[in-house]
């Protein structure tokens, strides 16, 4: 059996809640491996475009991606930089 | 007092709020400390309240606002985002009047 890398869950749980015309997830966990808190958990980037954030605040935009990944955020990842993009 | 009511005054009672790992002089955490940095490049006052010295504000921010993560920063008692949401808003020039405006406001009223 093989275990789910957090990248592919993140990926996973991400298309299938918000349907993106784009993704991109870099994983920084090394840039900050050391950092005291982060206990092992990861540090990604997310670049996701989708149609479902159109008309929707910043905010709401990215509650929508927190929400979609839900407990991995407070387990499997320390710390996440977002960009939430309508298609042009 | 619960703490949610607790976290409710000190959003609505302050015009500017951030939540952040560690103090605007040492912050904790990398996202912390770029957020603080761009409410201080606005150069209005803010308050400033260290998560990691405050247990029960750690624990129930994040039911409180539907936010994960910190830094939250709030004006008038709105979350406008962490430190991403705020970068943004910096960069397009929209902070620096939206926290100008709502310092003024508290003066006024």
């Amino acid at each position: 059996m093989t275990e789910m890398k957090t990248i592919d869950l993140v990926k996973a749980r991400l298309t299938t809640a918000l349907n993106p015309t784009h993704l991109e997830i870099l994983d920084q966990s090394r840039e900050h491996a050391g950092h005291r808190a982060a206990d092992g958990a990861a540090h990604f980037s997310i670049t996701v475009v989708s149609l479902q954030f159109v008309g929707l605040t910043l905010v709401q935009r990215h509650r929508l991606v927190y929400n979609a990944l839900g407990d991995l955020m407070n387990t499997a990842i320390h710390a996440l930089s977002i960009q939430a993009q309508t298609p042009e | 007092m619960d703490i949610l009511e607790k976290i409710k005054q000190q959003v609505e009672n302050h015009s500017i709020v951030i939540y952040m790992k560690g103090t605007p002089k040492f912050p904790q955490c990398g996202y912390s400390g770029r957020a603080v940095k761009a409410l201080q490049d606005c150069g209005v006052e803010f308050t400033a309240v260290n998560v990691l010295t405050d247990r029960e504000v750690y624990e129930n921010l994040p039911r409180y606002a539907n936010w994960p993560t910190f830094p939250q920063i709030y004006v008038k008692g709105e979350l406008i985002g962490g430190c991403d949401i705020t970068l943004e808003l910096h960069q397009k020039g929209e902070l620096k009047p939206m926290l100008e405006q709502a310092v003024n406001q508290t003066k006024e009223s």
